[in-house]
């Protein structure tokens, strides 16, 4: 699968805010079909990274290539057809209700003045429907809970019927309940949709439930990649989060599972022996 | 917007498509009905049929008919044009800025046209509309540079509030020059309290036509950015993923603001409120779509200021007070109204 052509690379990708540089000369190839997850410190760049591949941040040098050809170079609108960007705690505008964020879905298939189509209707249920939704379709965003709040915006995601979804932090500020609603809906995107997915996650245990292939981004460079298997070890963890931890199995999902213990364990005083155990 | 309804089904908004259009509709009577009575009341009174013979079968000969297209003719029609003007001005305003509280008046849009006209007025003894639009514009533009880049100063953008303290100084900074000029040149006191306090009279249609070219464009403009304006509204990021091109559709409302503004303050001096109250009035009736809330805030504008400059020439007749005045005083308690609700809710 890996062979395919990406739907999304970076080459010699730099970018940064003024001076400083947050990502360096990177090159990334995004497996097509797959769900990629970033992971890495805070400030390591791997929000930065998304925004560049969604078109929201110009490189300063270097390109992203949507389907292989310059991300920047394409009309925005024809992006938005290929490809949705989900940006970390969006807000929706007061009052305004599910069915209508929904609908803005449409918007880069819909011309200026253009009316409402048989196929935006049905895109639009469709996306409702995927997301459990019909039944609030007209409550108004800002009355909903946080978890439900994530899932009508991924609704208008989904409205916008793109083969690329990038999410930043999808679950930051909801509860592991709605975390796990977040994630599964979002495999189930990726297995009944063939969505290519790429997020952002901060959960190192969520993002090896949930990925087919894990990014470690540290200081702005591609630390390790591959599947959660090979990727994530202890040393990694070491290495990327600057944490000490031990990886065992998860005994429901045989993903891997990290204990963390920091630098300073209190494993020794609850009498444990395992304390050096890493 | 039919193929919109037939298509909705089951899960079509509750409220329906067509409701909105009944509403425009609505306010379409009203607009008619209050620009009649501006035309009918006054010092004094005109009955129906006499304003229908002034209209349609003009008499030069009769005194109520010259009244009628005269004076309270191009009165209403500058009403009409300065509240549509305000009005959509202020609603693209709280869109552009996302600030329920931006409104050409408080974000010192007006104060500049104020302080720009009369400077040229006085200056140049000129009362050419073509020249003094120009310049309202140009005094416009210029105090919305500068509320903009005085709000977003110091990083972090331009909130809402340090909008609004921008806009407090900088219209305190164009009202003191204004009034340093009227200090200095005392035989120019009744043009500047005219643009002051606001008034929509003694503007002959001659005077009126110049501004049609750039306010009925830029209000139709507005109209058609209805869907583009409530995509902008979930912010930025959002709206780029989605395909907009963001920083061209800020400039171009940006554009609109200064034009509709500008012409405005040219028409009639410094109309406070109606470009704040009106968007809240209208996304009150019609709900938070801009499809229906630019044209609704149009009608609803120049409804207000239509009926707002009527009731002026009642409050101590025989004498009249400015149009200006009277949507403060409609409009300052409104103001404070939303200002608490704003905080409780912050």
């Amino acid at each position: 699968m890996l062979t395919e052509t990406p739907p999304l690379e970076s080459r010699s990708l730099c970018l940064g805010y003024d001076e400083r540089l947050v990502i360096e000369n990177l090159d990334l190839r995004i497996p097509p079909g797959l769900v990629t997850v970033l992971v890495g410190g805070n400030g390591c760049g791997k929000s930065t990274l998304l925004k560049s591949f969604a078109r929201l941040l110009k490189p300063q040098s270097g390109s992203v290539l949507l389907d292989g050809r310059d991300i920047q170079q394409r009309p925005t609108k024809d992006v938005a057809q290929r490809l949705a960007i989900l940006p970390q705690g969006p807000v929706a505008p007061e009052g305004l209700t599910v069915h209508q964020l929904v609908r803005q879905g449409r918007y880069p298939h819909q011309r200026w003045l253009q009316s409402w189509t048989q196929d935006d209707e049905e895109q639009v249920n469709q996306a409702l429907q995927d997301t459990d939704l019909h039944a609030l379709a007209h409550a108004p965003v800002d009355s909903l809970s946080g978890g439900q709040r994530q899932r009508a915006w991924i609704a208008m995601t989904l409205a916008q019927d793109t083969d690329v979804l990038l999410l930043d932090e999808p679950t930051t500020y909801l509860d592991l309940t709605h975390q796990i609603d977040v994630l599964d809906l979002l495999a189930n995107l990726n297995q009944r949709r063939r969505k290519t997915i790429v997020m952002v996650l901060h959960d190192l245990n969520l993002a090896c439930r949930y990925a087919h292939h894990i990014v470690a981004v540290r200081q702005g460079r591609v630390h390790a990649e591959g599947d959660p298997e090979t990727v994530v070890t202890e040393q990694l963890v070491q290495e990327v989060f600057d944490l000490g931890c031990r990886i065992i199995r998860d005994p429901l999902f045989d993903t891997p599972l990290c204990i963390p213990y920091g630098k300073d364990s209190k494993l020794a005083r609850s009498g444990g022996s395992s304390a050096d155990c890493a | 917007m039919t193929t919109s309804a037939a298509f909705s089904g089951a899960i079509s908004n509750p409220t329906g498509y067509q409701n909105p259009i009944r509403k425009l509709i609505l306010g379409l009577v009203l607009l008619a009905m209050t620009f009649c009575a501006s035309l009918a009341f006054g010092q004094t009174s005109v009955p129906g049929d006499t304003l229908f013979a002034a209209l349609f079968h003009f008499d030069a000969t009769n005194t109520q008919h010259l009244i009628v297209t005269g004076s309270r003719f191009p009165r209403a029609i500058t009403a009409t044009l300065v509240g549509a003007a305000l009005a959509v001005a202020g609603a693209l305003m709280q869109a552009l800025t996302r600030n329920p509280l931006a409104s050409p008046a408080i974000l010192g849009v007006n104060a500049g046209a104020v302080f720009a006209i009369v400077c040229v007025s006085t200056l140049l003894v000129t009362s050419s509309m073509t020249l003094l639009l120009w310049v309202g514009l140009a005094g416009a533009a210029a105090a919305a540079v500068l509320v903009y880049s005085l709000g977003s100063a110091g990083g972090g953008g331009p909130t809402p509030v340090r909008l609004v303290l921008a806009g407090a100084a900088i219209t305190a900074l164009f009202v003191s020059f204004t009034q340093a000029l009227l200090v200095t040149n005392q035989e120019g006191l009744d043009s500047v309290l005219f643009w002051l306090a606001g008034s929509v009279s003694g503007r002959p249609l001659d005077m009126v036509l110049p501004t049609l070219p750039l306010i009925l464009p830029a209000l139709m403009i507005s109209v058609l950015l209805g869907r583009q304006i409530n995509l902008l509204m979930s912010g930025d990021d959002i709206a780029k993923g989605l395909g907009q091109n963001v920083v061209r559709l800020k400039a171009l409302l940006g554009l609109l603001v200064v034009c509709l503004a500008g012409s405005a303050v040219a028409l009639a001096g410094s109309v406070g409120f109606v470009g704040l109250i009106v968007p809240h009035m209208v996304r009150g009736w019609f709900g938070r779509d801009h499809r229906w809330v630019i044209p609704g805030s149009a009608l609803v504008g120049a409804i207000l200021l239509l009926a707002a400059d009527t009731l002026a020439r009642f409050i101590i007749m025989p004498q009249e007070i400015p149009v200006g005045v009277m949507t403060a005083l409609i409009g300052t308690p409104f103001f404070i109204v939303l200002c608490r609700r704003g905080l409780s809710r912050g």
